[in-house]
């Protein structure tokens, strides 16, 4: 097991010599998947482990997915895609052109689920879908649109939920145990890196999904988090967050007014 | 199973249950004494989106019970249950933190994140409970518990509705106390006295 004072070492490293700052993370999320990667990869001591987070690019990389956490879903959370489509997206529509943002995307999957939204709700081609994450490997595996046909079932199970009628199956072609997406889908996506802790606001949205990465962060840097999505939000624009994640204590709340229960906030005009 | 390794000085009660284990829960919680200086945190394996854990337990005692909260402070003489679908972790400044992680033996929540992070941030106050189920949460998390200091109890096999998870903490935990449910409440409740 990894010390205390060992995650210390290794977070100041990653930041020094390659500019990635997890010091501002929950901690005990952050030890638990450093502990879990030690395990996993079989380093016979920390030392070892740091000696390949250094020298090794490749590792590097791998050491980074690992410890940010990259589990999603399509159509995560049902009820709240349900709001989205019947609440959100009628005043998207009112707009020429929709800008969305999906901060910390991962490997795609949400990116894939609102790409579907949009497309029967018609307003696909008249949007641009900005999906970022800080790791430039999950990235390129949501842009290829390519996952699991294992989770197929539930994915389609959760897509009906959310009140989708198509078959889901239509969405996209199965190969080796793989569903690739239709490449109309991805047309309209745009991936970037972009990092939460350290990265600016670059452009203005109708729509912030940001799911589930923000608990993985501590108070302080929520609250910056927050302020940059809110400066990177239009008037009566939409953020939306992961399940148990909220804006109550935040800064920023007083400007805002959340849809229903589900854990969308419009901003004030 | 010493009598001595029972002590004063615990703070925080964790208990994790999968199948067979609500019924234990709800006998068990509600005849713990009102003055213990506990914070309670359970953790059961459920499907994603069942949601009415908490009010189960708030209707069978008379501790505030709440759905564990991101970055909420712990506090004593409170229950906390773990979210469906989300690992809870505590941190060492004693608030809670929440985790999407890849399943533990397919569960999520699972128990060994729970007891594992509890250990570290509160070291050997931690009392650990690990009732019936069927599959192997629970018990690495609980060597650990042990292993700081803390206190193990797991159910009876015996009298468990599914034993298969109190046998395996069994198998690879040396732990405290083997214990009925009656025995259980008796344990907990002689705390502090």
């Amino acid at each position: 097991m990894i010390k205390d004072e060992e995650v210390g070492i290794l977070l100041n490293d990653l930041l020094n010599k390659y500019g990635y700052d997890f010091t501002e993370y929950s901690q005990a999320s952050l030890k638990r998947r450093i502990n879990r990667l030690f395990a996993l990869d079989g380093f016979p001591s920390f030392a070892e482990l740091r000696y390949r987070v250094l020298k090794d690019e490749a590792y590097l990389r791998r050491f980074v997915e690992e410890v940010t956490v990259n589990v999603t879903e399509m159509f995560r959370d049902p009820s709240f895609y349900r709001i989205l489509r019947t609440e959100v997206l009628p005043v998207l529509a009112t707009y020429p052109f929709i800008r969305i943002w999906h901060a910390g995307c991962s490997t795609g999957e949400e990116v894939y689920s609102m790409a579907i939204l949009l497309q029967e709700a018609n307003l696909l081609q008249r949007s641009l879908l900005y999906a970022t994450d800080l790791n430039p490997d999950v990235l390129e595996r949501a842009k290829q649109g390519i996952f699991p046909l294992s989770q197929m079932k539930q994915y389609s199970e959760n897509y009906i939920a959310a009140g989708g009628t198509k078959e889901f199956s239509s969405y996209y072609s199965s190969r080796y145990e793989r569903a690739k997406f239709s490449k109309e889908l991805s047309e309209r996506m745009i991936f970037s890196t972009h990092n939460l802790v350290s990265d600016r606001s670059f452009n203005e949205f109708q729509l912030i999904m940001c799911r589930n990465v923000m608990i993985y962060f501590d108070k302080e840097l929520q609250e910056r988090v927050l302020h940059l999505f809110d400066q990177s939000l239009e008037p009566l624009g939409f953020l939306a967050l992961g399940s148990k994640e909220t804006l109550r204590f935040a800064t920023i709340a007083k400007r805002y007014t959340q849809l229903y229960k589900e854990k969308i906030w419009r901003k004030a005009a | 199973m010493a009598q001595s390794s029972i002590r004063n000085n615990y703070q925080l009660l964790v208990i994790g249950g999968s199948a067979g284990s609500l019924e234990v829960l709800i006998n068990v919680l509600p005849h713990l004494r009102n003055d213990l200086a506990l914070a309670i945190v359970v953790v059961m394996h459920r499907k994603p989106g069942e949601s009415f854990l908490t009010d189960i337990i708030a209707s069978k005692t008379s501790w505030p019970v709440k759905e564990a909260e991101e970055k909420e402070a712990i506090q004593q003489g409170h229950i906390y249950i773990a979210p469906a679908d989300y690992h809870l972790l505590l941190e060492k400044d004693r608030t809670f933190s929440l985790d999407f992680s890849e399943k533990i033996h397919f569960s999520r929540p699972a128990i060994d994140a729970t007891f594992e992070t509890a250990s570290e941030a509160y070291g050997g106050a931690v009392i650990g409970v690990l009732l019936s189920g069927a599959n192997a949460d629970g018990a690495s998390g609980l060597g650990l518990v042990k292993k700081a200091g803390g206190l193990t109890i797991v159910q009876d096999p015996s009298e468990a509705a599914v034993p298969y998870m109190p046998e395996q903490a069994i198998q690879q935990v040396t732990v405290d106390y083997i214990a009925t449910t009656t025995m259980i409440i008796d344990i907990i409740n002689r705390i502090g006295q």
